[in-house]
């Protein structure tokens, strides 16, 4: 387990190792999220109350379960950077936090488009927006940590606490809807209950989930090994990458 | 299918503009995401290669 934990932690290992994965991601995510996209767009069926509108669940949905699971991942690779010192986590946690915080953006802004037929505005500062909208702070907050004075040492660690102290709101965001009275509905999915909706509902919602998720595993790999090799650039197996 | 016409499926129900706006808005973050962080590697690779070939030349 130690051995596999500190082999993936040396940036060499990672850089050489993970390239073939993004072809794969690559695929699954363009297959997974066109499949997702045909099935939400033009095979489910409207809601008896809602009618078309509920189509932008498709989107809204794996969008704002996608910015809350990356930033618990952006604050567990923090929390590794400040025990352990890994320089791979350091560079996880400053490359998660621009997709996060584009995907949070995603998930407010497809949010307002289905408030506005639906509760009649666009935006409301009821919990669930607005605990979403720090969370979206949070993460501009840990990239503005991080790209302060360069790349120091000092920096990383302040984003990495900042990014540890910020998984408070999650539970925030998660039973926020319950803890106060919002327009914003609970959440269409629990690990432990059946989904209330229909199968031709929650099907499509469930690709669009795992497709958010192989885009996100590529968009964060391809910034992560760019980074690595940014800041290995003077290593001897960066530098004999480069001649070939 | 749930669309008896392709009129139908383009008015959604009334609600079209924020449907597609939606996921417009996606393509775009998702799609956009993707092409900048590869061509900022790409840009990068190649900035490199041309610093190492004027410093060996």
């Amino acid at each position: 387990m130690w051995r596999w934990f500190h082999q993936w932690g040396s940036p060499k290992f990672f850089y050489h190792r993970s390239g073939a994965l993004i072809p794969v991601l690559a695929l699954a995510s363009g297959l997974i999220l066109g499949a997702g996209v045909f099935w939400g767009l033009l095979i489910a069926p409207a809601d008896y109350q809602q009618g078309e509108s509920v189509r932008i669940m498709y989107v809204h949905v794996p969008a704002a379960i996608l910015a809350q699971s990356s930033y618990a991942m952006m604050a567990v690779m923090a929390l590794i950077s400040l025990i352990w010192r890994l320089k791979i986590a350091d560079a996880a946690v400053q490359t998660v936090a621009p997709i996060g915080a584009c995907i949070t953006l995603l998930a407010l802004a497809t949010g307002s488009l289905w408030g506005k037929p639906m509760w009649g505005t666009y935006w409301v500062w009821d919990a669930r927006l607005t605990s979403t909208l720090i969370l979206f702070f949070l993460f501009a907050g840990v990239l503005a940590l991080r790209n302060a004075a360069g790349q120091s040492q000092t920096a990383g660690r302040a984003a990495s606490v900042l990014a540890v102290i910020g998984l408070l709101n999650l539970p925030i965001i998660k039973y926020s809807v319950d803890w106060w009275f919002t327009l914003h509905q609970p959440a269409s999915f629990t690990l432990t209950d059946r989904p209330a909706m229909p199968f031709s509902m929650w099907g499509p919602l469930l690709m669009m989930v795992v497709g958010f998720y192989a885009w996100f595993f590529l968009a964060w790999l391809i910034r992560l090994r760019h980074e690595l090799v940014k800041r290995e650039r003077r290593s001897d197996w960066v530098q004999q990458m480069m001649k070939q | 299918m749930s669309f008896e016409t392709i009129t139908a499926f383009l008015a959604m129900g009334g609600y079209a503009t924020y449907v597609f706006a939606s996921y417009g808005l996606t393509a775009l973050t998702l799609g956009g995401l993707l092409l900048a962080e590869s061509r900022r590697h790409r840009a990068w690779l190649q900035r490199q290669g041309a610093r190492r070939r004027s410093e060996e030349a």
